[in-house]
């Protein structure tokens, strides 16, 4: 299925989960982001069971401590 | 008040502009903002806002000027060397606008101290480099209902967010919580282009400008980020979030707390 993954068209299998998408993209740790889904942000307890749609819009919000 | 033939001139550029004229710079000689860090973020947006002629500007910051911050934080310089950051920033602003009344706080923000600062204040920019410290400032402005414009920069990347407490997303509705120690690395451990910090600490000012003048949209309910290497900006919309701790449907934050300062900020300067 087709997924928009930070703005990008990406390819996945169907029913992909949020922790699968982020092995995927090699995020190292779940803990390094914040994932949004359409506009919403996932809470990190559902990465693990909340499953993809195709044509969701998936950002990868990163922690930047820096200023 | 009304303005001398000097001001009016020094000022020209902006009384012309039909979104400003004199009633918008009035406005901004009333206006009071309240700078937190006068670093990366802090340098540029401290020299635009003290250059637009913001009346009175607040400076916290309890670090010295060390020769690794010179590459991006452009307030000071080689001879500041060792100089407390907040006594160069404001020699700085001094040279260039003396009707700007700069009140400085030469200590780190904690849970005691932040809420008796950010009050006197209009408009916060957080230009902090620590987890603690943002969520901290966070905190805050929320339970004081002080707008504020959060932002964080590391490596070629930066993003920033504008809270209006109460009404947009809050730094807390995306991050909930600081990252666990070491996961996630400081600018002194993985660098930091210095023009990101010009780029992002120049959009805070703006936040803080169209504040004042009630002019255009804040960077609310958004969170802008910007990309060095492909020079690319992105808008994307976060809607406020009912599970926030802090400004959720059932807020678990209620009062202010000092995180222990991560492991990678040692060193950091
Ligand atoms: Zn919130």
């Amino acid at each position: 299925m087709e997924l928009m993954v930070n703005g990008k068209m990406l390819e996945t299998t169907a029913n992909i989960s949020v922790v699968e998408l982020l092995n995927q993209k090699n995020v190292e740790s779940p803990d390094m982001v914040s994932v949004e889904i359409n506009g919403r942000i996932l809470s990190r307890e559902k990465f693990n069971l909340t499953k993809l749609q195709e044509k969701d819009q998936v950002e990868f919000l990163y922690f930047m401590g820096g200023g | 008040m009304d303005y001398t033939d000097d001001q009016l001139e020094r000022y020209s550029r902006h009384i012309i502009l039909r979104d400003v004229g004199v009633e918008g710079q009035m406005k901004i000689s009333k206006a009071k903002v309240l700078v937190i860090g006068a670093g990366g973020l802090g340098s540029p947006a401290l020299l635009y806002l003290a250059a637009a002629g913001v009346g009175t500007i607040g400076i916290a910051d309890g670090d010295v000027v060390d020769l690794s911050n010179l590459q991006r934080q452009v307030i000071h310089a080689t001879q500041d060397i060792n100089t407390p950051k907040i006594i160069s920033a404001k020699r700085k602003i001094n040279n260039l606008n003396l009707d700007v009344n700069v009140v400085t706080y030469e200590e780190m923000l904690n849970s005691q101290n932040i809420t008796r600062i950010i009050e006197e204040y209009d408009f916060i920019i957080d230009g902090t480099d620590n987890f603690p410290a943002k969520f901290l400032v966070n905190d805050a402005c929320i339970f004081s209902k002080k707008p504020f414009s959060h932002a964080g920069i590391l490596q070629f990347f930066g993003q920033t967010i504008t809270v209006v407490p109460g009404e947009s997303t809050c730094y807390r509705c995306i991050f909930h919580k600081p990252p666990p120690l070491d996961v996630v690395p400081s600018c002194a451990q993985a660098g930091v282009i210095g023009v990101i910090a010009g780029v992002i600490g120049t959009l805070q000012a703006n936040e803080a400008m169209k504040f004042i003048l009630e002019k255009g949209n804040l960077i609310t309910n958004r969170l802008l980020t910007f990309d060095a290497l492909e020079s690319k900006f992105r808008d994307l919309p976060i809607k406020k979030n009912p599970e926030c701790p802090v400004c959720g449907e059932k807020p678990v934050i209620t009062e202010l707390m000092d995180y222990e300062q991560a492991a990678c900020k040692i060193g950091t300067k």
